[in-house]
């Protein structure tokens, strides 16, 4: 934009910000490994009303440093607001609203199936479609594990539940930045 | 040395000279440390009114405020002091003793989990695990709550670990990574801002408490005064503008002038300064302010955009955004007629709407004519500590503020009970400066027991109370809205009887010169010896009974159709 003394007009002038982006957003959150944070950050969460899909906790290469990494409907809250609201947190060290395409997520689920005989068979093939793998197995029952994004372990649950799905579990996403930087 | 002498060490080495406390079993460390440190330390009667202290003294002075309690009660009852003080952006460091490690989470004797209770309250708090780390967490409190958008922190320390003998090193620098406010406003925001304030033809500055905690009025001054720019101020920035300049609007908001709020709604252009558009300020939000585009300046970015979209946002310290927009200003070539109609327009409503009540046919006195008096005897020049409620509108209304942090009231958490004990803090802060309480006979009772302190510090505070039997607020809303049901506001009669305390008595009591006003003729004369007789005066002001506030913005209304 050319810097000029001229006067700009009133009309031409749009708000930012506060816009709902309509998509699932992933925020990848550096904080120091403090206790009492994960508090900080859920209660910040619950007073304003922000709805966490999913949350996950863990160290990183740095002891000092832990990722939360959540992800949360960009639908129904405007993004830029809770991350700014994240980043008044004094133990919040950074924040990366992860562009899709530019990311690598994934999510860890295991899945308990009340099969046995013909079923299982049928239950084990989708798994390998899945790429996922059987993990226990007894007389009447089977636990699949399955790696992959959230769309991907959603596909799965689909296939397998009419099977018998007595239980399943979810670690919900972490996510890494393509290419050589940082996330 | 222990950890509680180092302590004392970072206080002074903060600056600090007063501090306002309850001592207690958990911080009987703390208070053998005090025994011998040199600082003054205030016993309040109740730790609410030490945290209001801390944060009157914070109001006055700008510097940061200490409070302190003991563990479980003590802690507890500082709580509403921290959300005041989170609320209205006040800098106090709070010091809570906490129950001995080994006891931590069994439920022990006078334990609550105050960093728990206290998280969504606090700018930030530290649970010290480790007496050695007692040193830095005190400086890094200090920096939280003084910097960036002030507030409170919270520190809570094991009994423990205060007596803990450490090795003390003074420490110079504090490492926070995670906190690193913006104070340098973007220049090409400022220039925008600056290009948008030329182009305006109906602007408005509307300042919140933000210019006076970045001590930004002179800033800001230069800023209206670089063109004819009209300027309204919220509650809590009363003063940041003088009230007696010719392009002051008055205070905008739910009780603010006509003027202001007629203003910001036919506004195209309107430059909020420090504040963040608060229900009280905006009416019904899908109609405030209609025309306008917006500039926003605000040092804490979470601010911008929150309640209203900014059109042009600067996050930065008022005063160095302020001084470097005035210079952008001043370098366009701008018309400076072409405010010309705004004035006029505005000149119209300042005539046709002027504050205005009416004077009582049955030989009251008014609660505004009070006020009016106070501001008269004082010459604007007193600092006045307001509670909650009627009196306190009218006192934004009526009493004419040439200067910041005069006006030390509880504005975003509405905290009655706050105006006597800020009040100690804020003569402490400013000794020489006539203090004066304007309180409610509800108010008052919220926190009357600081009469005590008020004593023993033989502090010359000049208490008026606006006294009319009611919960007068409360009382106002149920005659507007609730059909006149009058529902537990009443706390004059029992059974048709008087049942009301003597506050003349009450404060002789204290050992404060009490006296009770009732005639308006003679009000001027009888509040002036009141307030020129040396010491504390404790002065009941009996006022007209139901008398409301006007004009008003009804809650969730727009603001053009202000009533009264």
């Amino acid at each position: 934009m050319v810097e000029t003394n001229e006067l700009l007009s009133l009309d031409d002038l749009e708000a930012a910000g506060n816009i709902r982006s309509g998509r699932k957003h992933t925020l990848s959150i550096l904080t120091e490994n403090k206790s009492g944070v994960l508090s900080r950050i859920a209660g910040l969460f619950a007073r304003r009303g922000f709805n966490i899909d999913t949350l996950t906790v863990g160290p990183t290469d740095d002891p000092q440093i832990s990722r939360f990494t959540i992800t949360i409907d960009g639908a129904e809250h405007s993004i830029d607001q809770v991350t700014k609201q994240l980043h008044k947190l004094v133990n919040v060290i950074k924040i990366r609203d992860l562009e899709p395409d530019e990311t690598v997520a994934r999510e860890l689920a295991v899945f308990k199936l009340a099969v046995d005989g013909g079923a299982r068979a049928e239950v084990m093939q989708i798994c390998e479609i899945f790429r996922g793998k059987v993990v226990d197995v007894s007389r009447r029952s089977i636990i699949l594990e399955v790696t992959g994004t959230t769309e991907k372990i959603e596909a799965f649950e689909r296939m397998v539940r009419p099977f018998g799905l007595v239980e399943m579990m979810r670690t919900g996403e972490i996510a890494i930045a393509r290419g050589r930087s940082e996330t | 040395m222990r950890a509680v002498d180092a302590l004392m060490e970072c206080l002074k080495a903060e600056g600090v000279e007063v501090v306002f406390g309850y001592p207690g079993g958990a911080n009987l460390p703390t208070y053998d440390a005090f025994y011998d440190a040199g600082i003054h330390h205030v016993l309040v009667r109740h730790e609410a009114g030490g945290g209001h202290a801390a944060e009157g003294y914070a109001k006055v002075t700008g510097k940061v405020g200490v409070s302190l309690g003991t563990s479980g009660p003590g802690a507890t009852n500082l709580v509403t002091a921290i959300q005041d003080a989170m609320m209205d952006s006040v800098p106090v460091v709070f010091l809570t003793g906490q129950v001995r490690t080994d006891l931590l989470g069994t439920d022990g004797f006078q334990e609550a989990d105050v960093i728990g209770i206290t998280m969504p309250s606090v700018k930030h708090s530290f649970m010290i695990t480790d007496p050695r780390e007692i040193p830095r967490v005190i400086h890094e409190a200090f920096h939280i709550a003084g910097t960036g958008r002030p507030g409170p922190v919270l520190v809570d320390i094991p009994t423990d670990l205060s007596r803990a003998d450490i090795d003390y090193v003074p420490v110079t620098d504090v490492h926070l990574p995670g906190y690193q406010p913006t104070t340098e406003g973007n220049a090409k925001q400022i220039r925008q801002a600056a290009k948008a304030l030329a182009a305006a033809r109906r602007p408005v500055l509307y300042v919140g408490g933000g210019v006076v905690a970045a001590n930004a009025s002179a800033e800001l001054l230069a800023l209206a005064h670089s063109d004819r720019f009209p300027v309204t101020c919220t509650l809590n920035a009363l003063g940041a503008f003088p009230a007696s300049d010719p392009q002051w609007l008055g205070m905008l908001g739910m009780h603010g002038t006509r003027t202001a709020n007629y203003a910001m709604d036919e506004a195209d252009l309107i430059c909020a300064i420090g504040a963040r558009f608060d229900d009280r300020i905006t009416g019904k939000l899908s109609e405030f302010a209609p025309r306008a585009k917006f500039i926003h300046i605000d040092i804490d970015p979470a601010e911008i955009s929150k309640n209203i979209p900014a059109h042009i946002p600067i996050v930065g310290d008022a005063k160095n955004v302020l001084e470097r927009l005035v210079v952008e200003y001043n370098a366009l070539d701008t018309d400076p007629g072409r405010l010309e109609e705004w004035w006029q327009r505005l000149g119209q409503w300042q005539a046709q709407h002027p504050l205005k009540f009416e004077e009582s046919t049955s030989g009251e006195i008014m609660p505004q004519q009070l006020i009016k008096t106070i501001m008269k005897i004082t010459a604007g020049d007193a600092i006045l500590c307001s509670d909650v409620g009627q009196h306190q509108m009218w006192a934004a209304q009526y009493y004419d503020f040439p200067q910041p942090r005069r006006w030390i009231n509880s504005g975003g958490l509405g905290t009655m009970g706050f105006g006597l004990p800020a009040a100690i803090g804020a003569q402490l802060g400013d000794p020489d400066r006539l203090t004066v309480v304007i309180s409610g006979d509800g108010s008052i009772q919220m926190n009357i027991q600081e009469l005590a302190t008020v004593r023993q510090e033989g502090l010359p505070i000049k208490i008026v109370v606006m006294n009319n039997g009611y919960l007068g607020m409360v009382r106002q809303w149920q005659e507007l809205f609730w059909n006149e049901r009058y529902s537990q506001v009443d706390m004059q009669t029992h059974g048709g009887e008087e049942a009301f305390p003597d506050f003349v008595k009450l404060a002789d009591a204290y050992g404060i010169r009490g006296a009770r006003l009732t005639n308006p003729d003679t009000l001027e004369e009888d509040l002036r010896a009141a307030f020129e007789a040396e010491g504390p005066a404790f002065i009941d002001v009996q006022v007209a009974r139901e008398e409301n506030v006007y004009p008003m913005i009804a809650p969730g209304e727009a603001a053009r159709n202000m009533v009264g």
